[in-house]
């Protein structure tokens, strides 16, 4: 009943290029609640993952697990860090694993306010993580936000505002450049177009996929909509009571799906 | 040397399960072969519902088969469409295989000139280059200039069309299917498209085409394929 329905040739595996991700037998409890359940797939540089399911499914334990913000309670996660090379995360001491975090990892949470720090200037979130990596030329360092900002379209003019002064898509912006800003390999994000109205939330799209192809990140998205899924992913992972129930190609999933479960997923949004 | 096919369905069947819908079966086409060689341009028969657009789908790798392989012919060498993992799919998609659909299904917001010059960008053409291409192609397809750096969510069904065929052609692919591309497009613009498409075959581009205008399926098809041959039993 919980098999995986898996495209005929193995989209779990990457083939001949060494993996960015390699999570193998991934669980989560949280006592006796499932979070998620035996999880395996690798990602390649480069590739969009959408993980898709409804509310309580279990994408954000997993995204949380693999991130490194959660324990899995068995399983591992495996990833192909600048300094150390494939390695398991949690093989690890805990400062090697912040430092690779913030070197090689970005994550936009869903809710501005739980990634960026509300006291400090806009200006001072998009420069923190290269304060972080220890840079000091401040020069360097003011052109470099001034460049983000400007990315993310934002009002120059405003680099000293606080964050509670924009409006929710401006945070997400803000969000987004002090998560790019260091140029990682890997960006999380968790319904990062959640809780926007609708056509703020479009123009954030378009500012996502545009920098995601771009600068060819890898990155896994969490959503529940499918039109995002649509438009981001290259790959997606379908998610029920804390099982993937099928994976593959974005377009097939989603204009052919396979278990029971995505052709609700599927039937029961509009067609886009 | 014998040339390779530039597609070779092989024994294709597919059938949709339907499994909220009390799991009905609906058998679409059963071991199917279909042999595309560079420069024809096989038209698909066959009435309304018999599979036409399914296959067409299953060949872009859009939709999965039931058994049975699709072949693309992709840097020199078949690589079978429907077991390649994702990245693969894309890659091949990026390159040798196009589709042009009936529907204009893209970035919403993006302008006409930039989702036409995208593909060109995404195969590592130069900026200039690109939008010189662009708009000798869009002038081409009549579509007038002050639609250009508007995003065809508004245009009318022929001019999001032409934008499609647009975006397509100007790739130059080796390989592309084209699911009824003339549907919305009144006598002249169907004309440019049939020109289009045979420019095309003579530099030895592979096409399966659907289309429903008998003028522009006499002025493309080098042979007629029948899906109805193949029709799974009920
Ligand atoms: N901190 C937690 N403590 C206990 N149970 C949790 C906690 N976080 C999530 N869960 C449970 O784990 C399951 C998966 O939740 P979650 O990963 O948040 O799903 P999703 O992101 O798909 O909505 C749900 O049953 C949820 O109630
Ligand atoms: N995504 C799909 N899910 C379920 N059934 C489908 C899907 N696509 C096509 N079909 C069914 O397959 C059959 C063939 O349809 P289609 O390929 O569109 O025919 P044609 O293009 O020849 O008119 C029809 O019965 C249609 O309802
Ligand atoms: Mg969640
Ligand atoms: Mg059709």
């Amino acid at each position: 009943m919980t098999e995986v329905l898996d495209r005929p040739t193995s989209s779990q595996s990457v083939g001949a290029v060494e993996p960015l991700l390699r999570v193998s037998n991934l669980t989560k409890y949280y006592g006796h609640v499932a979070g998620c359940l035996d999880i395996s797939f690798e990602m390649r540089p480069g590739e969009v993952l959408g993980i898709v399911g409804e509310s309580g499914s279990g994408k954000t334990t997993l995204l949380n697990c693999i991130s490194g913000k959660l324990a899995p309670t068995t399983g591992s996660i495996a990833f192909n860090s600048r300094r150390h090379g494939l390695v398991d995360i949690y093989d690890l001491s805990e400062p090697d694993r912040r430092r690779m975090q913030r070197e090689d990892w970005g994550f936009v949470h869903q809710n501005p306010r739980d990634g960026l720090r509300m006291r400090v200037s806009g200006g001072a979130n998009v420069a923190e993580p290269l304060m972080n990596l220890g840079r000091r030329h401040y020069g360097d360092m003011r052109q470099a936000t001034m460049d983000w900002l400007s990315r993310v379209e934002l009002d120059l003019g405003r680099v000293d505002d606080k964050p509670r002064n924009f409006s929710g898509g401006m945070q997400q912006r803000i969000q987004i450049a002090r998560n790019l800003i260091h140029n990682p390999r890997l960006v999380f994000m968790d319904e990062p177009t959640g809780g926007l109205d609708v056509s703020v939330q479009a123009r954030l799209l378009d500012l996502l996929r545009e920098l995601v192809r771009d600068l060819g990140l890898a990155a896994i998205i969490v959503t529940h909509d499918m039109a995002v899924a649509r438009l981001m992913a290259d790959r997606l992972m379908v998610m029920k009571g804390g099982h993937v129930v099928e994976t593959g190609l974005a377009d097939q999933v989603l204009d052919d799906p396979q278990h029971p479960y995505t052709q609700l997923l599927v039937s029961s949004v509009l067609q886009i | 040397m014998t040339q390779e096919a530039a597609i070779r369905v092989d024994d294709l069947s597919k059938i949709f399960t339907l499994h909220n819908q009390g799991a009905t079966s609906i058998g679409v086409f059963e071991a199917l072969k279909l042999e595309v060689m560079p420069g024809e341009c096989v038209v698909l028969a066959g009435e309304s519902g018999v599979g036409k657009s399914t296959l067409m789908r299953t060949i872009y790798g859009n939709y999965l088969p039931t058994s049975g392989g699709v072949f693309v012919s992709h840097d020199g060498a078949p690589v079978d469409i429907t077991k390649a993992p994702p990245h693969q799919v894309l890659e091949i998609r990026r390159r040798t295989l196009g589709y042009v659909s009936q529907f204009l299904r893209v970035i919403p917001r993006v302008s006409t000139l930039d989702l036409v010059i995208e593909p060109l960008l995404e195969n590592g053409v130069e900026l200039e280059e690109a939008r010189e291409r662009a708009i000798t192609l869009l002038q081409a397809l009549r579509l007038p200039e002050a639609h250009w750096e508007l995003p065809p969510s508004t245009f009318s069904g022929g001019e999001q069309q032409r934008v499609n065929i647009a975006r397509s052609f100007i790739r130059e692919y080796p390989v592309l299917l084209l699911d009824e591309p003339t549907a919305s497009l009144d006598a002249a613009n169907r004309a440019i498209v049939v020109e289009l498409i045979n420019a095309a075959l003579a530099k030895g581009a592979a096409m399966v085409g659907i289309f429903h205008d008998h003028d522009v399926r006499d002025a493309v098809a080098t042979r007629l394929f029948n899906v109805s041959e193949y029709k799974a039993a009920a």
